[in-house]
């Protein structure tokens, strides 16, 4: 589905991923953990070039997306990002968040786009808000209806940046809850979180990322919870759970 | 009682209503008017245009190299120019200059003030949108851009429309200073509310009655237009 290769990202003089390479095959759930500053976001939004990479490629169902020919935004329609802090349009009603890129990137018409919106409203158990404008709702609706607004485009890949940790404690569930469903449906996610129950119950792999390279990846994430292998890991882990 | 009633008709008659003098006044006021809406016109299309140039010129960093993007550096270069040498000297100063020498063989003195107060306010105005592109939510432009939609799309369906609502105060503002502004425009000679009491005061030379009605009048004007912003803003904010 994605790969990534040699990615090295630089802010100026800091270097913020060091050689990451990385592939994701479809329906894979890749958790993406490591200490704050550690280039998680980086990676993440060099996927989908929100960060330009430095050098090294970035493929995407074969075609090399960090290259001056493609047109990203193309690229982009396939390939969705839920934010730890929403980023719902704040000018627009939850309707309009849902059809708004659907609609502008001619993938539905309007009332297609609408009646698609009701029945992800209606299975995220939000379907009364339609009217509502973003502030008027809880951060755990918000994130829902963000994770809609994505699924809004039947995307490949689902990105997801921290999407719990702008939360209140008891509105983190229902987050974890729908992601877990989307997971179960069979969508391709990579998701940078600290919820280390939902990485081990969803995840079948799980990366740690220190300094901008991967130090350690598992594939079995009980076995990386209980036995890490490297020493970074292991202080990191000890430190959090 | 009486007495005083007759002396309230008698002033109103010997200072506005004899010889139709009160059309001093209105006619003054029409051109006061006029002269306010085309420059708000020119002003707003031109500040949101000045605004957008100087944005794309900084979001977008686009190379000399190609043709477009020389031409997005150099509209940036000049509006910063432009912005910088309106806001650096007096509207009066401008006008003069526009009538005596860059528009010296333009005799329509309403244009002239409409050109003038227009490309005046422009600056005043990309300046109020600049700020309110720029207070508009990173996150949620980046949301925008990860769902597909283009620069320009983000712009318009998302950037500008948080800008209106972001700058409609300082907006209000503008749109009464620039209303108040136009009483200058006596000074080439075209005969505005302000003028317009001046002669008045030439035919009754009595100066309080006149300067007080037109104050009266600007007041009056500035009272709406507060109003007509504020119900804009109660509109477009959702709470
Ligand atoms: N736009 C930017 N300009 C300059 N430096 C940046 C920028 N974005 C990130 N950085 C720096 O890059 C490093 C990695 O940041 P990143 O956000 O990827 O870390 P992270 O692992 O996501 O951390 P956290 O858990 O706190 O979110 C940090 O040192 C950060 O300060
Ligand atoms: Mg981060």
């Amino acid at each position: 589905m994605i790969k990534i290769r040699n990615l090295y990202k630089n802010f100026d003089k800091l270097e913020v991923l060091r050689g990451v390479n990385l592939e994701i095959k479809p329906s894979e759930k890749v958790v993406i953990i490591g200490p704050s500053g550690s280039g998680k976001s980086t990676m993440l939004r060099c996927m989908n070039l929100l960060e330009k990479p430095t050098s090294g490629e970035i493929i995407f169902k074969d075609q090399v997306i960090n290259d001056s020919h493609v047109d990203i935004n193309k690229v982009r329609e396939n390939m969705g990002m839920v934010f730890q802090q929403f980023n719902l349009f704040s000018n627009l009603n939850v309707l309009e968040n849902l059809t708004l890129a659907p609609v502008m990137r001619h993938r539905l018409n309007k009332d297609e786009a609408e009646t698609k919106a009701m029945e992800l409203l209606k299975r995220i158990g939000l379907p009364e808000k339609v009217k509502n404008y973003p502030n008027q709702l809880s951060g755990g609706q918000q994130q829902r209806i963000a994770i809609a607004r994505a699924l809004m485009m039947d995307p490949d890949l689902l990105l997801f940046d921290e999407p719990t940790s702008a939360l209140d404690p008891e509105m983190v569930g229902e987050v974890l809850e729908l992601m877990t469903e989307l997971a179960q449906a069979g969508m391709t996610m990579a998701v940078v979180t600290h919820e280390m129950g939902f990485a081990r119950q969803v995840a079948n792999r799980i990366l740690f990322i220190d300094e901008g390279m991967i130090v350690e990846e598992s594939y079995d994430p009980n076995d990386f919870f209980d036995n890490p292998q490297e020493e970074r890991t292991q202080q990191f882990l000890s430190k959090i759970l | 009682m009486t007495v005083s009633l007759q002396a309230i008709v008698d002033f109103i008659q010997n200072n506005f209503i004899k010889d139709d003098y009160w059309k001093y006044l209105t006619n003054g006021f029409s051109i006061t008017l006029q002269v306010t809406f085309f420059a708000f016109l020119i002003g707003f299309a031109l500040g949101i245009f000045l605004a957008i140039i100087r944005v794309a010129c900084k979001d977008l960093s686009p190379s000399w190299k190609t043709p477009s993007g020389f031409l997005i550096n150099l509209l940036s270069k000049i509006s910063n120019i432009y912005i910088t040498i309106i806001r650096g000297t007096p509207t009066t100063v401008q006008l003069l200059i526009m009538f005596n020498v860059i528009l010296i063989n333009l005799h329509n003195l309403k244009i002239v003030a409409i050109l003038t107060f227009g490309l005046n306010s422009a600056a005043y105005m990309a300046e109020i949108f600049r700020s309110g592109i720029q207070a508009v939510s990173a996150g949620e432009i980046e949301a925008a851009r990860s769902l597909g939609l283009s620069y320009m799309q983000t712009m318009s369906k998302i950037v500008m429309p948080q800008a209106f609502r972001n700058c409609l105060p300082a907006f209000g503002n503008e749109v009464i200073t620039l209303f108040k502004e136009t009483s200058i425009s006596g000074f080439i000679g075209l005969v505005d509310l302000t003028r317009g009491a001046g002669i008045l005061i030439s035919k009754t030379f009595r100066a309080a009655p006149p300067y007080f009605a037109s104050a009266l009048i600007y007041l009056i004007v500035v009272l709406i237009l507060e109003q007509i912003f504020h119900a804009l803003e109660r509109r477009i904010t959702h709470d």
